[in-house]
């Protein structure tokens, strides 16, 4: 069952994302990353993380994305305009070579890691949101506390940076 | 539940003890602001000044009792020490030479010291780092800080453009690295540097191809944040765009913490893969001397003419880092340290040069400023000496220790050739004094009033500075020597 | 007793199934059985309404940016509150000082961000606090 999952909710995140980047616009682009954002939740899931599937989706599918539509809104990005002519010889050459270079890097990490060291469904159990915390509040105490400072230089920029229009 | 984890002791928090002040300066400055509501003040930068000279403080003290911290995330050793000292002095001199560059711009506000003392954070971190985790960390900080400072003016153009360009190459060149930390992670199982060496020395199961992959993205990372060939190509316009003040910290501070994290990482971690880093270190850093003296002799715009200057100054370093010696690592310190100064001090005495919204910003701009402003045309003459590197300057023995090193590692050609390289510099470099001091005055040098005290005394101690470690290079070479010692 | 994360999830699963199902089934069934009428008065806005002028897409103020932007700060701090709670116990005191170092210095950014009107919508007072 697992593996079937992994499939459909891989092919999902694959065919999003593509969808992502050959939508015009901006706000269809940003509700296909919402479909990629889930389907990694699910991903996430299925290799034991837990807590890492929840925040994926409080985080990135509620918030992150949120401020993505709020940005599009504000830019007032409407659709772009088609390209005069696409090259043929992007689409025949690139899409190849994408594969190709896609299949070698596949080659070389399956050569690289002998059988008994690659993922397995159900092997990884330290995912629950006790395990994150008990190495959260233990030993990545500093990072832990040290993100506050980059949560802080966030307000700052933002607001620095976005004040001036709201005056 | 992990059974030998152990709260920190107080030894270990005195050694987190330079951040932790930082921190609390910032935060403090930033709620000060918000009492103070809108409207322009002064003698934030007073706070500032007293919470960079306390986390020096700090910093000293700290090193006095060497060791980890916090799990092993962090490694307070001289090499630590020499770097936070460093980027501290740095965070000194930037904010004396900003008040005056702010109030002139009505942008006088708290918040810019906030981000400055944070952005030290970050670059602290950076400097005793001995985790993947806190390096990246540390680099956000240190870099999300900076592209806001960038873009501190909001309503210049030239600043939301370096800011925006800044942004998305860094975070950008970020991703790149974090990559890299990730597939070390996959393919060691740990992100300490002391364990990801031990790992790669002894255990045969991680393909060497992988792991200088992973060690190639994370160079594409540091690269970019030391502005290393090929990914220089945002320092110049960043450079030009992001007020002076902020130009002359970004140019120092940023770039001395990550060389510092850059040479740990690949001294530490990557040891014993070196023979698969050291040929693009080398490739890298002759592109990057070239690509830097060569594209700063057309240039017209002395802040472009210094980011330029700066690029090919990062070839140097990566010289030293080629050397792969401890030799090398105690030259690149020094370089850094001198670097450091003459960099900082030219880009303060620009940001009262320049004048409000940065009208005089050409070469000729300069023109027969030694009749108007004789001490400013002689401090300017003597940071441009340092960068040229004339004997007498700190400049001069920072090539001399790095060359020297590469000498010593049998590095013929990128020895020779960065020798070359230097000659070209010259010119550019001696083409300002020559403008400075034999063109006839213009109607930019007329207008220029005296510069502002705190300038003064940024740009005095600055040339002071390069003197000394140009006169007596010892002081300092010394405590790099003894403090080159990492991961071995 | 479910083991795997398989079986732990199944029901937000069948829930996630469900929710799907019915927004398509509902959005699927008015369209296959409702009425479709298209001329133009049934385009039109309804009688004394006013003929709309001008593009939909306006642009937003900034404002909402910022709110966004707190937003997720404030929302990535919540995400820390949850394995925190579940260790809360076993940690004691230390977990208790660790998180509210992390909460306070939010806090003050918080502080900073209400004392400087970002949260402060109205016109006037904006004008007052200057």
């Amino acid at each position: 069952m697992d593996p079937i999952l992994f499939a459909i909710f891989a092919g999902i995140a694959v065919v999003c994302g593509i969808v992502m980047v050959t939508q015009r616009h901006p706000i269809a682009s940003a509700l296909s990353l919402i479909g990629v954002m889930g389907s990694l939740a699910v991903l996430y899931l299925l290799l034991g993380a837990e807590f890492i599937a929840a925040a994926q989706v409080i985080v990135y599918a509620g918030a992150i994305m949120v401020l993505f539509l709020f940005v599009i809104m504000l830019l007032n990005a409407g659709a772009e305009p088609k390209p005069l002519r696409s090259s043929y010889l992007a689409g025949f050459l690139g899409v190849p070579m994408v594969l190709a270079l896609m299949g070698l890097l596949g080659y070389l990490v399956k050569r690289s890691f002998p059988l008994d060291v690659t993922v397995r469904f159900g092997d990884f159990t330290g995912g629950s949101a006790k395990a994150v915390g008990d190495a959260l509040f233990r030993k990545y105490l500093l990072p832990f506390e040290v993100t506050s400072v980059l949560v802080l230089i966030a307000i700052l920029g933002a607001v620095v940076l976005a004040r001036k229009e709201m005056d | 539940m992990p059974a030998n984890f152990a709260f920190p002791t107080e030894a270990e928090y005195i050694r987190f003890l330079p951040e932790t002040i930082l921190i609390l300066m910032g935060t403090l400055i930033m709620v000060l602001e918000g009492f103070a509501g809108d409207g322009h003040r002064k003698g934030t930068h007073k706070v500032a000044l007293f919470g960079l000279f306390l986390a020096m403080a700090a910093a000293c003290y700290a090193g006095s009792n060497p060791g980890p911290a916090f799990s092993d995330f962090l490694l307070v050793d001289g090499f630590g020490t020499f770097f936070r000292m460093l980027v501290l002095t740095v965070g000194i001199l930037a904010v004396l030479c900003s008040p005056s560059y702010l109030s002139r711009e009505r942008a006088d506000s708290g918040e810019y010291y906030a981000l400055i003392l944070y952005s030290l954070v970050g670059q602290c971190i950076l400097a005793t780092a001995n985790e993947l985790i806190m390096v990246f960390i540390g680099l956000e900080i240190s870099s999300i800080a900076t592209y806001v400072l960038a873009g501190y003016l909001r309503d210049d153009k030239r600043n939301n453009e370096s800011a925006i360009k800044y942004f998305l190459l860094g975070s950008f060149a970020t991703a790149f690295l974090l990559y890299g930390v990730a597939w070390i992670y996959g393919l060691t199982g740990s992100t300490n540097l002391a364990v990801i060496r031990q790992y790669l020395q002894t255990s045969a199961t991680a393909d060497p191809a992988l792991v200088g992959l992973a060690a190639g993205l994370m160079f594409v990372g540091f690269a970019f944040k030391v502005s290393a060939a090929p990914f220089q190509a945002w320092t110049p316009d960043v450079y030009q765009g992001a007020p002076a003040p902020v130009t002359a910290f970004m140019s120092a501070g940023p770039k001395a913490a990550a060389f510092a994290v850059f040479i740990r990482v690949y001294i530490t971690a990557f040891d014993g893969i070196a023979e698969t880093w050291l040929p693009v270190v080398w490739v890298s850093a002759l592109a990057t001397m070239v690509i830097g003296n060569f594209a700063a002799l057309t240039q017209t715009n002395i802040k472009r003419v210094l980011a330029y200057s700066s690029i090919a100054h990062a070839g140097y370093v990566l010289v030293a880092v080629a050397a792969h010696s401890q030799i090398g690592t105690a030259a690149a310190m020094f370089y850094l340290a001198s670097y450091v100064f003459m960099n900082i001090g030219a880009f303060a005495l620009i940001s009262h040069l320049s004048r409000q919204g940065e009208r005089y910003v050409q070469v000729n701009d300069l023109a027969g400023l030694s009749q108007r402003q004789p001490v400013t045309a002689a401090l300017f003459a003597i940071f441009l000496l340092s960068l040229i590197g004339v004997p007498l300057t700190g400049g001069f023995f920072g090539k001399f220790y790095i060359f020297k090193a590469a000498l010593d590692s049998q590095l013929y050609w990128l020895t020779v050739l960065g020798l070359l390289n230097s000659a070209v510099a010259a010119y550019y470099y001696l083409r300002i004094i020559v403008v400075m001091y034999f063109h006839e005055p213009g109607h930019a040098t007329e207008s220029l009033e005296e510069p502002a005290a705190g300038i003064r005394v940024a740009s005095l101690v600055a040339a002071l500075a390069v003197v000394v470690l140009g006169v007596a290079p010892s002081l300092l070479l010394n405590v790099a020597s003894r403090s080159s010692a990492i991961g071995r | 007793m479910p083991t795997t994360p398989l079986e732990v999830y199944f029901p937000v699963l069948v829930q996630a199934l469900l929710g799907v199902g019915l927004a398509l089934g509902l959005v699927g069934a008015s369209s296959l059985l409702g009425k479709k009428l298209k001329n133009k008065i049934k385009d039109s806005p309804y009688e004394c309404g006013m003929a709309p002028q001008g593009s939909a897409e306006e642009r937003f103020s900034v404002k909402f940016y910022l709110v966004a932007m707190l937003f997720i700060l404030f929302d990535i701090e919540a995400v820390f509150l949850y394995p925190w709670v579940v260790v809360y116990k076993d940690l004691g005191m230390i977990a208790f000082v660790e998180m509210a170092i992390f909460v306070i210095l939010i806090l003050s950014g918080f502080f900073y961000i209400w004392k400087k009107g970002v949260l402060d919508w109205s016109q006037i007072s904006r004008i007052q606090r200057k």
